[in-house]
């Protein structure tokens, strides 16, 4: 077959742009398409920034910048079957559609998962009403690619955290500035028995890469960083792009995989050209041919695409499990100013107690009749910038005095505990049925619910986390959780459909082709030439943020493609 | 602060309507003056807030309405820095929209100029000859997505970036003390991690 390039790899955020980072440099020759804008580099050489990326609430947190738009890529929602179709139409978990994807927004967090997160149903036993599954790959082979993902990237870190998973080698950078209120919330969480720690952070706390170290500028979490001290993804990219073998196509909406007859062997992809623009009518359907086909437009997109094509699904399972971070938030308010929304990197340090648990953990989770739960990482961080705030308080009188008294901005400090989300077969990503996108196609339907271990171990929690604040000199503390609960939660001004963009599991691995889609290495069951490199293939939805695990799973998978594995590291071999 | 605001060949708003929609968002998100209680966020006497309507949020609906008139339109600023603090002057060249990104915008602002003509209307042209409680009067029959909406510009002209054409001269954002963008220069890692100096805050 005659072929454009060795892969297309569909989305350019931290799955893709580290699969074409690995293909390129073991000489394949690669196409990246993504569907959104460019707004991350120049490219052509030398693969500049474009300069698009500021300090600038509105744009990034108000308009759309990073897209997508909500009228021209509607998504919908609703909590279960009893909902209707839905109960809302717009953003849902909306991660940014731009070149570098979601990496683009994010503040950095990049832990690792640890060694129980892959053997979740071996390790703690299974609970009902959830689907608990033991991954098909350990903690150790995953870790060199761990360790590889943290040297591209330049993760910041420091080994203090006595709950982490062995690791071959020291992080590539010393940690960032703490955030004033951290220096105030980590030792009130130690008092307490807790152990926080500097949070690993793909910000640069010095000169790496040839990029700059992070300014502080406070503009973090949401927004793309003006001065490239965020890695992810431009690092990868650029390096990619270096090769001269990668070629990214923004404005590029992939709508189909083609098939040889049989349907067994990918051919390429069909996509619709964005950049001609409305004026010139539909979009221009364009393919490009190849031989294999990278899926990486994360564990909304990746579903939707499979299940308009009619691609992988045989066992039924294309966007069921979708997990989503159950997050508990914990406000509270000092009588002076933290800085937290204006200074820093949005979040330095975390704990994560909760992800391990305790004894009166464990009595939580029997007084709920399960037999164990979980939490997830604890971020201990700052609030958001002055719109934001403005608009929380509401119009009146009271508004100047409430924003220059600033409880909840400036005086606020945050935990957010990102809570592990047992999978459950009944939540996920499908076509909406009536629903389209500008372009006719079906628009992407989360239908999700929380289990009872996501509410038990919130409401734990909670209570814990709140002491922390108080401990600390705080004048109140108060919880609420996204998704909100109760009475009130469709006046939330979160809304009713869960904030976290942490979202996976909607292409599950797995060991046997009628409980997964993708098996260990990550290839589709039912076309093995199509490999998914994004947060789809998770089994577990741990209580850590994805980024780090799925730029590790992408690696290995291109590793495992251009036949150069990296060799397994002994547990001895470097610091703990 | 810059402000690359330019009036626009064919204003949006006309005189009657700016008048009155200054009065709403004055009422919406109200002025209030130096040292009031409680205290400021920050150490130093709380300087006057601005209301949002007369630190320039005609300016920012007129700006907002009128996107189209310009080419970029005035959407999104550009970046990587304002030059306030270092760095290019770069924010007050608007980004290129793609065509279906124009789409969008286009569609969400002809709904915005039609809740504006209407809900202006609504409030009558004496709107802004009204005393405080006349007001708050008509704002409360206003139609809940008008004033939804006139809130959120509200805020997002009195916080949001000056080059957006609200926040008159980063005055807003010097009355809660808030420097704005801070690119490229930032803040020093003492700056972050001690910023009440060594003294630490006084509780």
């Amino acid at each position: 077959m005659v072929t454009d390039c060795d892969a297309v790899v569909v989305g350019s955020g931290p799955g893709g742009s580290t699969a074409a980072h690995a293909l390129t440099r073991a000489g394949w020759d690669v196409i990246v398409l993504e569907k959104g804008r460019n707004h991350l580099l120049a490219l052509e050489p030398p693969f500049g920034p474009l300069g698009h990326m500021s300090n600038d609430e509105l744009k990034f947190t108000r308009r759309h910048v990073l897209g997508p738009d909500p009228i021209l890529e509607p998504r919908s929602f609703r909590r279960d079957g009893a909902d209707g179709e839905r109960i809302h139409v717009g953003d849902v978990n909306n991660l940014p559609s731009t070149v570098g994807g979601g990496g683009v927004h994010a503040d950095g967090k990049l832990p690792r998962f640890r060694e129980d997160d892959f053997a979740l149903r071996s390790s703690l036993g299974p609970v009902e009403g959830a689907d608990v599954v033991d991954w098909p790959i350990a903690y150790a082979d995953l870790e060199p690619y761990y360790a590889e993902a943290e040297r591209l990237v330049g993760v910041a870190g420091e080994e203090t955290n006595p709950f982490a998973a062995w690791r071959s080698g020291p992080f590539p950078m010393p940690p960032g500035a703490d955030m004033f209120g951290a220096t105030l919330s980590a030792p009130a969480a130690e008092r307490l028995g807790l152990h926080p720690y500097r949070a690993p952070t793909g910000a640069n706390s010095v000169p790496y890469d040839g990029r700059p170290a992070c300014v502080n500028c406070g503009f973090c979490g949401y927004y793309g960083c003006p001065v490239e001290a965020k890695g992810d993804p431009v690092a990868l990219l650029r390096a990619a792009l270096r090769t001269g073998r990668c070629r990214i196509v923004p404005e590029s909406l992939v709508v189909g995989v083609t098939r040889t007859p049989d349907g067994r062997t990918a051919t390429g992809v069909r996509y619709l050209d964005l950049s001609a623009g409305p004026a010139a009518g539909d979009p221009p359907v364009r393919e490009l041919r190849s031989r294999v086909v990278v899926l990486a437009g994360g564990a909304f997109e990746t579903p939707r695409l499979l299940l308009r094509d009619g691609l992988g699904n045989s066992s039924d399972q294309v966007g069921r499990n979708l997990m989503v971070h159950f997050q508990t938030l914990t406000v509270g308010a000092f009588p002076f100013r933290v800085f937290g929304a204006s200074r820093g990197r949005s979040v330095t340090h975390v704990h994560d107690d909760h992800i391990v648990g305790d004894d009166a953990q464990r009595a939580a989770a029997r007084a709920a009749g399960l037999p164990w739960i979980r939490g997830g990482l604890v971020e201990h961080g700052g609030a958001a910038g002055p719109v934001q705030e403005a608009l929380i308080y509401g119009p009146g009188r009271h508004h100047p005095d409430a924003m220059r008294d600033s409880s909840l901005r400036e005086r606020l400090w945050v935990f957010t505990m990102q809570g592990e989300d047992l999978a459950r077969p009944e939540n996920r990503i499908d076509l909406d049925p009536t629903l389209r996108d500008v372009w006719g196609g079906p628009a992407g339907r989360m239908t999700w619910s929380p289990h009872r271990h996501e509410l038990a171990a919130s409401a734990h929690v909670g209570p814990i986390l709140e002491a922390v604040l108080f401990e600390a000199g705080v004048e109140w503390a108060v919880t609420s959780t996204s998704p909100p609960l109760g009475e009130d939660a469709a006046a939330h001004p979160m809304g009713l459909a869960p904030a976290s963009r942490h979202i996976v599991g909607t292409a599950r691995m797995g060991a046997r082709a009628e409980h997964s889609v993708v098996d260990p290495e990550c290839r589709l069951w039912d076309c093995p030439n199509v490999v998914v490199c994004d947060s789809s293939v998770f089994c577990t939805s741990t209580g850590y943020g994805p980024t780090l695990t799925l730029i590790a799973l992408a690696a290995r998978t291109a590793a495992l493609l251009t036949g150069e594995p990296l060799s397994a590291a002994d547990p001895g071999s470097g610091p703990r | 602060m810059d402000d690359t605001t330019t009036p626009p060949s064919a204003p949006h708003l006309d005189d009657a309507q700016r008048r009155t929609l200054v009065a709403l968002f004055d009422a919406l998100l109200p002025p209030a003056p130096a040292g009031d209680d409680p205290a400021p966020a920050g150490d130093d006497p709380a300087p006057a807030v601005p209301g949002a309507g007369t630190a320039g949020g005609d300016r920012y609906v007129e700006q907002l309405l009128g996107a189209f008139d310009h080419d970029p339109p005035r959407i999104w600023a550009g970046g990587p820095t304002s030059g306030r603090h270092g760095g290019i002057d770069g924010f007050g060249d608007f980004l290129e929209l793609s065509g279906w990104e124009a789409l969008a915008w286009r569609r969400r602002i002809e709904g915005w100029a039609e809740a504006y003509r209407t809900g202006l209307t609504q409030l009558g042209e004496d709107f802004a000859s009204l005393d405080e409680s006349g007001r708050l009067e008509r704002i409360e029959r206003l139609d809940p997505g008008f004033r939804d909406l006139a809130f959120e510009h509200a805020c997002e002209s009195l916080y949001g970036d000056p080059v957006y054409g609200g926040n008159r001269d980063g005055s807003a954002w010097a009355a809660i003390d808030f420097r704005g963008d801070t690119a490229p220069t930032g803040w020093t890692d003492d700056e972050v991690t001690n910023p009440h100096g060594p003294g630490g805050p006084t509780w």
